[in-house]
């Protein structure tokens, strides 16, 4: 074995230090052209500009009607709520999870017992906070399906998410939080879905 | 003039023989494979009929939120020999989870997961993530109401992350919901970003499986005992010996794909889901969603979990670590033996136990959450429409049981003495 291989090869610093640096460099631009590949992924200009508000006439709904209407992709559900199901509202509190709707998501004017600017006139968005469902309605008659003590609401058929007639989901259901409520304006025979005072489209 | 032409070959390009030396006439496997020993051949088989199929789709297919539908029904109906290239493909997808789950049981019987094949099971579990990516893709693109919300609800599992989540589905999905943007980038990684993946990962899983050789269901190393002459006395040459063994298992195996392809495509709603013939409709989900039969075993666990501190993400890190386990299975067991011939009652029970409990989740998530409330029983110990949750519950418990309790039991067990040799010889 000579002094060589002993040691290891000499090291020519100035060619070590300029690899490094190459090297280093090479990394960077690696890191940039990945920039534009991973940008092209986030929603386009037109996905964003298609995020309009939608407006609907609230007096065509009949008591107990539920309407669906698509605002930017989503089933927006409109229900204009008899009797019966605001006095259910009530009486499911202690079987809820969230029943003052501190940890949801809604607008100030529906942050109330009914979750509505209106107590006749729910709006909602119809996704499961769960994993983006769509629940369904099941009125209080369902009872043969949903168990004798189903005051009636929504009933997301992936994964049994539970929630009353303001959209409040019930303790032990997947779901965390209640139905969102979007952002909307209530005139005499105007919803506009999408904006209101703090939104403007 | 065969061999002349070869020998020019030889001369030119020596790598095609020694490659196949290396890796067929020469590479020598132990001689007792058994049964369990054909899934590896058959998922390549798999593979190969996926790709030849999914090829003469695109040909057809057009990834738009406007046009997928029509055009898959129209390869069904107006192209001639369409439906046979739909149904090997969708018969295709089935068949590879089956190939690979039993593949992977073969690892836990015999142990083939255990050291030095460690980087062979590593490679396989990438292989099963990305397959199971594959088959997520691929799903959205007939853009039926199945598809449409199972894309859905899976983009928003990483949704659920803390911090990050929203963002990051929104990226994934690149709109605000499942949308013309999301079929189209799930199509291009459907066909071919992630089988290139695939065909790396299943390179260097079988590079390191012929680096290290096969294991066999005795779990001994067949390569150590030698005849005077130098042959090995258990090991055979993979080239004709396994080749022809394997060409028997793949006529048995067609024989079943064809029967199930041309009777059963739809296989009841298992492998075609009926829902999955209504066009997607962003506004109405469908009355009961499940997701394919391949994936409802974790389906099962994400749903037995229930919400903590208003947040649906620890049963979607349920659902992750379920999977990710796998990857540890190799240090999870601490065995001093690897086949399960001489492993004692403990692993025995463990794997029954795992084996059930898959079976169960496997079900239940095919079903809505009140499958059981129908036995009116109500008093017994729960309410009826729970029962099934909570039988999800204690399956999944049973199910995270068998990976976390593996270091223990596998050390305690009582473990039979190894033979010299593979049993027959």
């Amino acid at each position: 074995m000579n002094e060589h291989e002993k040691v290891g090869p000499k090291v020519n610093r100035t060619r070590r230090t300029l690899v490094v640096a190459t090297s280093a460099v090479g990394a960077a631009a690696g890191v940039g052209v990945a920039v534009p590949f991973v940008a092209s992924l986030w929603p386009s200009e037109r996905a964003r500009a298609a995020g309009a508000p939608v407006e609907l006439d609230p007096s065509r709904i009949a008591p107990g009607e539920l309407a669906v209407i698509e605002w930017r992709g989503k089933p927006v559900w409109v229900l204009r709520r008899t009797k019966e199901m605001i006095e259910s509202l009530k009486s499911v509190e202690p079987r809820l999870a969230d029943p003052q709707s501190k940890a949801s998501e809604q607008p100030k004017y529906a942050q109330n017992e009914y979750r509505s600017a209106n107590p006749e006139l729910l709006v909602l968005v119809g996704v499961c906070t769960h994993l983006g469902c769509s629940p369904q309605e099941k009125r209080a008659e369902a009872k043969a399906e949903m168990g004798a003590d189903w005051p009636g609401g929504f009933y997301c058929p992936c994964h049994g998410s539970k929630f009353d007639f303001a959209g409040r989901v019930f303790k032990g259901s997947p779901a965390p939080i209640n139905l969102e409520v979007p952002p909307y304006t209530l005139t005499d025979n105007k919803l506009v879905i999408g904006e209101d005072e703090k939104n403007k489209a | 003039m065969a061999i002349a032409v070869w020998k020019w070959i030889d001369t030119r390009f020596p790598t095609l023989g020694s490659e196949w030396r290396k890796h067929a006439s020469e590479y020598y496997a132990p001689k007792n494979f058994n049964f369990w020993y054909f899934f590896g051949s058959l998922a390549l088989l798999v593979l190969g009929i996926q790709i030849l199929s999914g090829i003469f789709l695109t040909m057809n297919y057009k990834p738009d939120a406007n046009l997928a539908f029509g055009s898959v029904e129209y390869i069904m109906r107006d192209v001639p020999g369409g439906w046979i290239i739909r149904y090997i493909h969708s018969t295709g997808a089935s068949a590879f989870f089956i190939v690979v789950y039993l593949h992977m049981f073969r690892a836990l019987l015999y142990g083939s997961h255990k050291e030095p094949r460690e980087l062979v099971w590593i490679f396989g579990v990438l292989i099963y993530l990305t397959l199971m990516g594959e088959a997520f893709f691929g799903y959205l693109l007939p853009w039926g109401q199945m598809s449409y919300w199972g894309a859905q609800v899976i983009v928003n599992l990483f949704g659920t992350i803390p911090f990050i989540g929203p963002d990051l589905a929104l990226w994934i999905r690149g709109d605000y919901v499942v949308s013309d943007a999301t079929l189209n980038r799930f199509f291009a990684l459907h066909v071919i970003a992630l089988p290139l993946v695939l065909l790396g990962l299943v390179v260097a899983h079988l590079l390191a499986l012929h680096d290290v050789g096969s294991n066999n269901p005795d779990g001994i190393d067949a390569k150590k005992m030698k005849a005077s002459d130098g042959r090995y006395l258990d090991a055979i040459p993979f080239h004709p010996y396994y080749t022809v063994k394997d060409l028997v298992g793949s006529v048995v195996f067609i024989a079943i794909f064809c029967f199930v392809m041309f009777f059963v495509p739809e296989m009841g709603g298992y492998f075609l889901e009926y829902n999955n013939f209504i066009p997607a409709d962003p506004l109405k989900t469908p009355p009961h969603i499940a997701p394919v039969w391949y994936f409802t075993p974790y389906y099962s666990i994400l749903r037995a979990v229930p919400p903590l501190f208003h947040s649906q993400f620890p049963g979607v890190l349920a659902m992750g670590v379920a999977v990710l386990i796998l990857f540890f299975l190799p240090w999870l067991d601490r065995a001093p033996v690897k086949s399960i011939r001489y492993r004692g009652p403990l692993y025995k029970g463990w794997l029954a136990a795992f084996v059930v409990v898959f079976l169960i989740l496997g079900y239940l998530g095919t079903e809505p959450t009140t499958v059981w409330g129908q036995f009116g029983f109500d008093a017994f110990f729960l309410d009826t429409k729970e029962r099934a949750t909570w039988v999800a519950r204690l399956c999944s418990i049973v199910y995270f049981l068998f990976f976390f309790l593996m270091p223990w039991y596998t050390v305690r067990d009582k473990v039979k003495p190894l033979p010299e040799r593979v049993v027959w010889h």
